[in-house]
């Protein structure tokens, strides 16, 4: 009888391993993260009216076609938005031209003075996406650092490592008020 | 690891206030941007939408949600979550018209998909 030759299998742990490491950094593992928002329901079609806001409590803030951006009637860096974003939403001089603030009881909290100021978003057609990004950015990071705030105020610690009742009772304190208006073409094509 | 072939471009804008999408099998995908070298011929340069694996039109956003609703149990379907993965350089009427749409669709829940930036020192 002869004897069948065999394979050699010494290499075998080799190619075994290289296998292993070429599948390792052929695979892409992107982790997907972004800014999360939720987008306001469809109105419906007999439109109610609504009560008018005033003016005082209303931050504006402007994306035009070039990428200009206009925060409560002014040129402005995208650089400066968050720190005066965080002013409108907390009105520490109490100032006439800044939201009215309104004495609120809240669980685990007490008395706290809650903002009415709402962020009013408007972009144009042909404002580049990226750049409506970094706005969004700048204005979820004002009241996210402003919740840190008093999270680490009230409970010693970041927003994100407070219980869930707690990151309720910080929500209802600093609400996050962003309302987009429908975009508008100023000028022309693109 | 990728399901779909990318026809088109998306360099993600970069954002720090991020948040990671928990449950993949919730996630529907739309991708923004310009086409990639072999389809602009066909296709030309400016940012065209993709959905799973083909080029669509902004119509065809309703009839995708509703197919991805299909796929998933019925008491996931408020949990779902729109991942818009969009070129920085698109300009917003595109965007914003998707966005319409999601509404109209009553998909609600969007995540404009970001990277990190790079420390910058």
């Amino acid at each position: 009888m002869r004897k069948t030759p065999e394979i050699p299998s010494a290499s075998m742990a080799d190619i075994a391993f290289m296998l292993l490491i070429f599948f390792l950094v052929a695979t892409t593992m992107d982790v997907d993260s972004g800014l999360e928002r939720v987008l306001p329901q469809m109105p419906p079609e007999v439109q109610e009216d609504t009560p008018p806001i005033k003016e005082r409590n209303v931050f504006s803030v402007l994306l035009d076609q070039y990428d200009r951006l206009m925060v409560e009637g002014e040129i402005m860096r995208v650089e400066d938005l968050r720190d005066k974003t965080k002013e409108f939403m907390t009105n520490p001089r109490s100032l006439e031209t800044l939201p009215e603030t309104k004495m609120t009881e809240i669980p685990l909290i007490g008395n706290v003075e809650v903002t009415r100021g709402i962020i009013s978003l408007r972009n144009d057609h042909g404002t580049q996406y990226g750049m409506y990004i970094a706005v969004q950015n700048e204005l979820v990071a004002a009241i996210n650092e402003l919740r840190n705030d008093l999270s680490t105020q009230k409970f010693g610690k970041n927003y994100a490592n407070c219980s869930s009742e707690q990151q309720e009772a910080i929500r209802a304190a600093i609400p996050s008020r962003i309302s987009e208006a429908e975009p508008k073409t100023v000028g022309g094509k693109k | 690891m990728r399901e779909v072939t990318m026809k088109v471009r998306t360099t993600l804008p970069s954002a720090t206030e991020l948040t990671k999408l928990e449950k993949k099998s919730l996630v529907s995908y739309i991708y923004v941007g310009p086409p990639q070298k072999q389809y602009i011929k066909m296709f030309g340069t400016e940012p065209r939408i993709q959905l799973n694996d083909v080029f669509a039109k902004v119509s065809d956003i309703p009839d995708f949600i509703l197919a991805e609703r299909a796929a998933r149990d019925e008491a996931e379907i408020p949990y779902m979550i729109t991942s818009l993965k969009v070129d920085e350089y698109t300009k917003m009427q595109i965007v914003g018209e998707i966005k319409l749409e999601l509404r109209k669709a009553a998909a609600l829940r969007i995540n404009y998909s970001s990277r990190m930036p790079i420390a910058k020192n």
